[in-house]
Formats: structure tokens, sequence, C-alpha cells
């Protein structure tokens, strides 16, 4: 027994001593291969590539990071002749991506970047996440966090727990938690308790991300473990399943703001002077492309201004859809009042002249108008993914409404209207001059219809068919929703927003829209004036 | 109305007798609109879109991609590649998606797929609230498996799509999507920052650099007279369709339909992506398949092709009703002849 201890021992201390040695021999393999791994960058392959990101990142050399940020902004280039790899810096410079040294003299012929796909992106993100773990500036480090979390990378387990001890932020030591959660969840020879905490540590985290990762955990686990997973995923759902009703009524919400803007307008020309305008989509088209103009002309003179693009461009689409709808109202319309029939033809031409006068002057594809900044990306409330975008048209939509309800109740303009609406007979009478009236009042809807292309321009095509596909919704809200009543539209918007959106899930985008019309249709039928019918004389006029 | 203004006027022109062959249509359903007017005057028409299959008709020369030339070989990429377990199929409600769809769908169940992680939607043309569809992806995309998305979504459509999956922050990286009916002219409307790494599959892309290709973009920014519009894959498949007519033409020494129909079918003519391809006796063409991602200036990455160019099958070998039909235009004289019962006609 004796005997075997010591010599057990004896093995024991050498078998360590080896290893150390393996080790360390591994680690100098590791510092040398930095050049070799570099020098992968210069096969132009994407396995290759892949290859040398993992081998840079594993080499522990400092400039290892640099190198590969470089990749991922495609700065880091590489020369097809001698197979040297070069680094650009902003704003000019190179540096020799082996030394990380400024080149002297000329700069180097024939650099091309080192090109990278989806596959070389994710090992990006994974060797960048290793890297920075243990970074200074908290944002890269949260980055990091989650870039671990994607990656499920075993072998940083050590830094990410020297990450956890040493950090301060709270918000960031949850998410690098959650990625230690993320890694051991599906690793086999970690501790069983650490497995079933990391387990708890996801459901409790409770998103989709969260699920995807222990759904991915393969099914051969141990009875425990598998158990837990299964609870865990079963919490995750109950729970999605409860936001997902929250999230149709978002999105409910946020299509009916769409609907709202599109409709409103036309409850104007439609619905308080009686005007059927089938060239109501070409105004809101008209305020996209001004969109577009007002960002051309920002791009190219005062790039600074880019994030106010929009702020200023709504005033103008408003001018000019207003104007080119007093003219409409001027030279066509004010001869057809009283004929629904042949305003109905008129406008209908006028929609078709205003569509092909903007193909022959901006082209027939589509333009892009960009997003600033803050209204790109989305953001997290509870379990609901919220975008930026759609929370401000429906902020947006809203400012419109309560606008219009101000005006057309506070103002003279607005009194002028209501009145001249009501009983255009007795109004002239009072000395109003109902031509002038029935002028601005057409103007006013119009320019709506051009605010709503100004918000239509973010989540739409900007082509000149882009009214066309809003023209029929907008008859369908303001006629459910009851002519001549600016409530009746918000509340038509509104509910056919949100119906859509609950039909979708289960009937899908087609049918849902066909039950709609449908149902719309059936509803018409028992009440023709709609949710709000106006009541009184003007009913008669 | 459009379609019967077409065929009004292709119709007189051909009467006329002066059209000799007409290079256009773009859709299917214009196509077969059509068709009858050909067969009834028999003159040749050359479809250079991207289709369905399912077809091969004696007036009808297709330069565009058939499914086994596009859709199959990007599927097989992702499988391979991108390690693709489960599969969205997108696409806008019409004949070109629901046909590709169905052979897709046939294609991965062949392939082990299991019905479960196959999620099929539909949307109408013109579709611009994707927020429902954009969080079922996600939702369908958070089992675990690597997923991705096939989109047939045609036209205008696709913008509001892309925008919805970029401000969902759905990246590439994620779930990529291959989508067939989206180029470089599509992509001129949209801010492709967010999209970079979606992929596209084609026969060609405007990157690809050959001396053809950097002659035949000189030549097309020349006659637009604007330095920024952009070539893409139907219109290539029009310049190899008219080289095939000219060169059929110059060997028969006449331009009689009949004559130039027959000679059509073995006529090569080079491609711009550096091969030669070839007219089949079903009327399809051999082209390479390429597959691109998106990259940050609208234009796209080749990141795989086929080794060689792969012969468009014009009756898809993965569905029931059309694996044992071909099309046969030189011995057979049959467009959808069978194999099993040697008959013409299914």
């Amino acid at each position: 027994m004796r005997d075997c201890y010591e010599r057990c021992a004896a093995l024991v201390v050498s078998l360590g001593l080896v290893l150390a040695l393996l080790l360390a021999g591994a680690l100098a393999a590791n510092a040398e291969s930095y050049e070799e791994a570099l020098a992968k960058f210069a096969a132009d392959s994407y396995n290759e590539t892949d290859a040398a990101v993992a081998a840079v990142a594993a080499s522990g050399n400092p400039l290892a990071a640099q190198v590969i940020e470089a990749l991922q902004d495609g700065r880091l280039l590489f020369s097809a002749g001698d197979k040297k790899i070069y680094m650009r810096k902003p704003p000019a410079g190179l540096l020799d991506a082996a030394t990380g040294q400024p080149v002297s003299g000329a700069e180097p012929a024939g650099l091309s970047p080192v090109r990278v796909n989806n596959r070389v992106r994710r090992a990006i993100d994974a060797a960048l996440g290793s890297l920075t773990l243990l970074s200074a500036d908290p944002v890269k480090r949260l980055e990091a966090a989650k870039a671990v979390f994607k990656s499920k990378d075993a072998s940083v387990l050590a830094t990410l727990d020297t990450a956890i001890n040493k950090e301060g932020e709270a918000r960031i030591k949850k998410a690098l938690e959650e990625a230690r959660a993320a890694i051991l969840a599906g690793k086999r020879d970690a501790r069983e308790a650490d497995r079933l905490a990391a387990i708890a540590i996801l459901r409790d985290r409770g998103d989709q991300d969260a699920r995807s990762v222990l759904a991915g955990v393969p099914s051969d686990q141990p009875a425990n473990i598998q158990k837990a997973l299964a609870d865990a995923i079963t919490t995750i759902d109950d729970r999605l399943a409860l936001w997902s009703v929250a999230q149709n009524f978002w999105y409910g919400i946020s299509l009916g703001s769409v609907l709202l803007l599109a409709a409103i307008g036309l409850a104007i020309t439609f619905g308080v002077m009686g005007v059927i305008n089938m060239a109501h989509g070409e105004m809101v088209m008209l305020g996209a492309y001004t969109t577009f103009v007002v960002q051309e002309l920002i791009r190219t003179m005062v790039p600074g201004l880019f994030d106010y693009s929009l702020a200023i461009a709504i005033p103008l689409a408003f001018l000019v859809a207003a104007l080119v709808g007093m003219a409409i109202e001027r030279g066509v319309i004010r001869f057809l009042y009283g004929r629904p029939l042949e305003t109905l033809l008129a406008t209908w031409g006028i929609s078709l002249i205003l569509q092909q006068a903007v193909r022959t002057s901006f082209g027939p594809t589509n333009r892009e108008v960009g997003a600033p900044n803050f209204m790109s990306g989305a953001f997290e409330l509870g379990g609901l993914t919220i975008t930026w975008n759609r929370l401000w048209i429906i902020v947006f939509a809203g400012i419109i409404f309560a606008g219009l309800l101000a005006v057309l109740r506070y103002t003279e303009l607005g009194l002028q209207m209501r009145a001249v609406t009501q009983n255009r007979r007795m109004a002239s009478s009072m000395a109003i001059n109902t031509g002038k009236i029935d002028a601005f009042t057409f103007a006013l809807g119009s320019g709506i219809a051009g605010l709503a292309g100004v918000a239509l321009s973010q989540i739409d095509n900007v082509s000149p068919n882009l009214g066309q596909s809003y023209i029929i919704d907008s008859f369908l809200v303001v006629v459910f929703g009851g002519v001549g009543n600016l409530w009746g539209t918000l509340v038509g918007a509104m509910s056919l927003g949100v119906a859509n959106k609950f039909l979708e899930p289960y009937a899908g985008a087609v049918l849902g829209k066909i039950v709609l019309l449908v149902v719309v249709i059936l509803f018409i039928q028992k009440r023709p004036r709609g949710l709000f019918a106006l009541k009184g004389r003007a009913v008669e006029a | 109305m459009e379609v019967r203004a077409i065929l009004f006027a292709i119709a007189s022109a051909l009467t006329r007798a002066i059209a000799f062959a007409v290079f256009g249509c773009w859709t299917s359903a214009s196509r077969k609109s059509v068709l009858p007017v050909f067969k009834e005057l028999n003159n040749i028409l050359f479809y250079p879109v991207q289709y369905e299959g399912e077809e091969s008709e004696r007036n009808v020369f297709y330069t565009g991609a058939a499914p086994n030339q596009q859709a199959i070989p990007a599927v097989d990429y992702l499988a391979k590649d991108e390690k693709v377990q489960r599969w969205v199929l997108a696409g806008t409600d019409y004949v070109y998606p629901r046909t590709t769809n169905k052979i897709l769908e046939a294609y991965l169940k062949s392939k082990g797929v299991k019905p479960e992680d196959i999620m099929i939607n539909y949307t109408p043309f013109g579709h611009s609230d994707w927020q429902t569809i954009v969080a079922d992806i996600k939702k369908f995309g958070s089992a675990g498996k690597k997923t991705a998305v096939v989109s047939t979504i045609n036209g205008d459509a696709n913008v509001p799509f892309y925008k919805e999956l970029g401000n969902q922050g759905i990246s590439a990286k994620d779930i990529p999507v291959v989508a067939f009916s989206v180029g470089e002219e599509e992509l001129a409307g949209i801010d492709t920052k967010p999209l970079i790494g979606h992929l596209a599959a084609w026969n060609y892309f405007q990157s690809i650099k050959d001396p053809k290709n950097d002659e035949f973009i000189k030549k097309w920014k020349a006659f637009t007279k604007n330095d920024k519009r952009v070539t893409n894959d139907p219109m290539e498949a029009h310049v190899i369709g008219f080289d095939m007519w000219v060169k059929a033409v110059e060997k028969v020494k006449s331009t009689d339909p009949d004559k130039v129909i027959d000679a059509l079918p073995g006529i090569e003519a080079p491609n711009l992506t550096g091969g030669i391809s070839k007219m089949l006796p079903n009327h399809h063409i051999t082209k390479p398949v390429l597959i691109g991602e998106i990259k940050g200036d609208g234009q796209f990455d080749v990141v795989w092709k086929t080794s060689g160019l792969v012969p468009g099958d014009a009756w898809s070998k993965e569905l029931d009703g059309s694996k044992d039909l071909i099309g046969d235009w030189v011995d057979k004289k049959c467009g959808n002849y069978n194999t099993k019962t040697s008959k013409c006609g299914s």
C-alpha cells in the first residue's frame, strides 16, 4: 500500500510536470502561431478566414482584438502578392498586422479587403466576445457578454468567472451570468447542481433567446437535467403566450395608427365634404416623395442635419400636398359638386396623372428614404419587442388627430368649415365665402394625407404606387367609422387594426383580410351609416 | 387590363410580321396570358425571369432559372454551409411561390426534415405590415435549431419586410433570409446596411468580375446615361437569349420562326459570368448557380457557386405529378413526354 502511495505520488508529480510542460509548450506554440494564423487571412477563402479568426483570438497576442475588429469593419487588407496582412487605420494610415507598426513609405500595391460571410461574422462575434470580456469599457463588456451568450464557447468559462467576480455594474453582471448559464446548461461535464442553477437563470430570463438555448440542448441528458429543461421551456412558453396577446394588441394599435394616418385626410374630404376623392392616395405618395427630396437635399448639402430630415419634411409635405389638393379642388372638383359619379371618375383620372407624373420625373423604381437614428431598432418591454419607428408613428398619428380636432373646434377656419358643411346656404348668407372654405377644407384634408406620407415613407416603399395600396383601406375605415365623424375614423381604424392582427396568427394574412372585409360589409348592411352615424339636419343636407 | 393591352400590342405586331421574336414578359401570369397568341401565330417568346417550372412550350424559350437552378441549390447551400435545420418558406400568394414552395417542401422532406421544422406562410401582393409574421419567424427560430427563411416574396412587399427584419433585430448571423426575387434593382430602394449578410440565389450578379460583364455594365450605364443604374439577373438572361437567337438565325440563314425554333436547341452562347450557356431540347438553358450575400452598397458578394453549369429542368423531379415528365422538342417533339408510359401528354 505504502509502496504504491510513494510510487503513485511520484507518478502523479511527474505526470503533472509533463502536463505543465505540454501546456507551456502549447502556449508557446500558440504565441508563435499568431503569425501563422494571420497568414491564413491571405488565402481569400472563407474556411481559412474562419479558422484564422479563432486562431488569432487564441494566440493571446495583444494585437488580436485589434485585428479582429479591423476584419469586422472591413479594414483588414491582404496583398495577394507577398501574402502580408495590413490594417487600415482610420482616417488614414496603414499598420502591419503582424507587428502593429505603421507601414512606412508608399502603400503596397494590390491590397484588397479580407472578405467575410455569415459564418465568419459569427466567428468574429464569438472571438471578440471572449477577448473583450475584461475590457475597461462597459459597453464592450455588455456586448461581449451577449456574444458569449450566443456562441456558448466553453473555453471562455474561466475568463467569464473572473469577469463576473470583477463586475461592478448589476446589468452587465446579469448578462455575464446569463452567458455563463448558457454555456453550463448544455455542458455535459459540468456539475449537476451548476447546470440546474444555470437552467433556472435561463428560465428566469424567460425570453425567446433563452428558450432557444434551452431547446438547443441535445435530448440525451440525465433525467434530472432533462426534466429541469422541459419544465423551464414550459414556463417560458406560458409566459410568452401571455405576452403574445399583448404583442398582438400592440401590433393592432400600430396597424390602426397607420390606417388612421392614411384615412384621416379622407375623413375630411370624403367624410366632411362628401367628395369621393380617388386621388387621396396620391396625396400620401406626394408627401412621401417630398420626404425623399428633402433627404436627398440634406444628404448632399448638410449631412449633419439628417436626423432632423423628417421634422423638416413634415411642414413641406403638408404644404406640397395641400397646394396640389387646392389646385385639384379649384381646377376640377368645384365644377362637379353634387355629381358623385363624375367626381369619382375625374379624381381617378387625376390620380393616374399624378402617378405617371411622379413616375416620369423620379423613375419607376423605389426610392430610398432613410430612417433617422431615433427611429431605428427596437427595445424590449417585458416580453414585448417594440420597434421605434412604429412607436413614433403611433405618437405622430395621435398628434395629427388631436391637432385636427383642435383646428375644427377652436379656429375660425374650423368654425366656418363646420358651418359650410352643415348648411351651405345659411353659411353663405352669414357672409362666409363658401368657395374659399371649400378650397381650404380640401387643402387641409390633402395636406394631412401628405403628412401621412412622411410617416409611411418610414415603413413602406416610396414608389409611384404607394398611394394605391392605401386608398381602399382608407375608404373602408371612413365608411366603417361613420362618415363625417373624426372620432368614428379613430375608432374604426383602431378596431380594424386590432381585429386584423388578432385574426392574422390564426387565419393567415390573406384569409384574415378577406374575413375582415366580409365582416365590414355585413356590418354596413346592418348600419349603413357606420359606427358613429351623424344625427340631425346634416344628414339630409 | 394591362395584360389585355400587352396582348393586343403583341398580336398586332406579330400579324404585321414586324416581330421575328419577342423578348419579354414579367411574372408567369403574363407569360401564360400571351402564350395562346404565340401558339396561334406561331412565333417565338424568350422569357427571362426565374419561374416555377412545370412548363415546356414549343414557342417559348426559358432563359431564366428553373427551380433546380435556383431554389434547390440555395437550400442545399444553407443546409450544408449554414447547418440550417428549420425552414420558413415565406411567399407572396400566387403561382410562383406556391409551386416553388411545394417543390421545396417535397425536397426538404425527402432530405429528412420533419414537417414540424417547416413553416409555410403566404401574404397578399404588396403586403406592408410584417410585424406579426416577422415575430412569428423569430418565435419559430427559438426552438434551438438553426433557422433560415426562404423567401419568394414578390416585388414591393420586400422593402417593408426587410425593414421590419432590420428593426426587430433579426440579423443574418442568426436567421438568414435567402430570396429568389430580390436582386440589385430591388435593393436600390433600400438602405442595405441592416441587411448585410442576407442572401439571394441567382445565376448572375453585377459584382461578378468578368470582362464580358464589365463591358455590359459599361454599355448599360452609357445607354441609361445614369452611372448609378444597376444590372440584374433577368437582364443577363436576355443578353444570352438574344445572342442565341442571333446565332440560330445565322445558322439557318432565315428568321422564319419554325426554322429558328428547330435550330435553337444545341446553340451555345457565352453568359456574363465566364461560362458558356447552352439551349437544351426542353427549351431551358444551362446556367451556373450563385449564392450572394447582400453588401452595404446594395451589391452582392458571391459566397458560393456551383462547380459547373446546371441544366434547367422543365419538370420538377421532386413532385409526384411531374417527376416522370421531360420536355424534348428535338427527338420527341413534345413538351410533356412521360418517360414511364412513353407517351406524349402526361
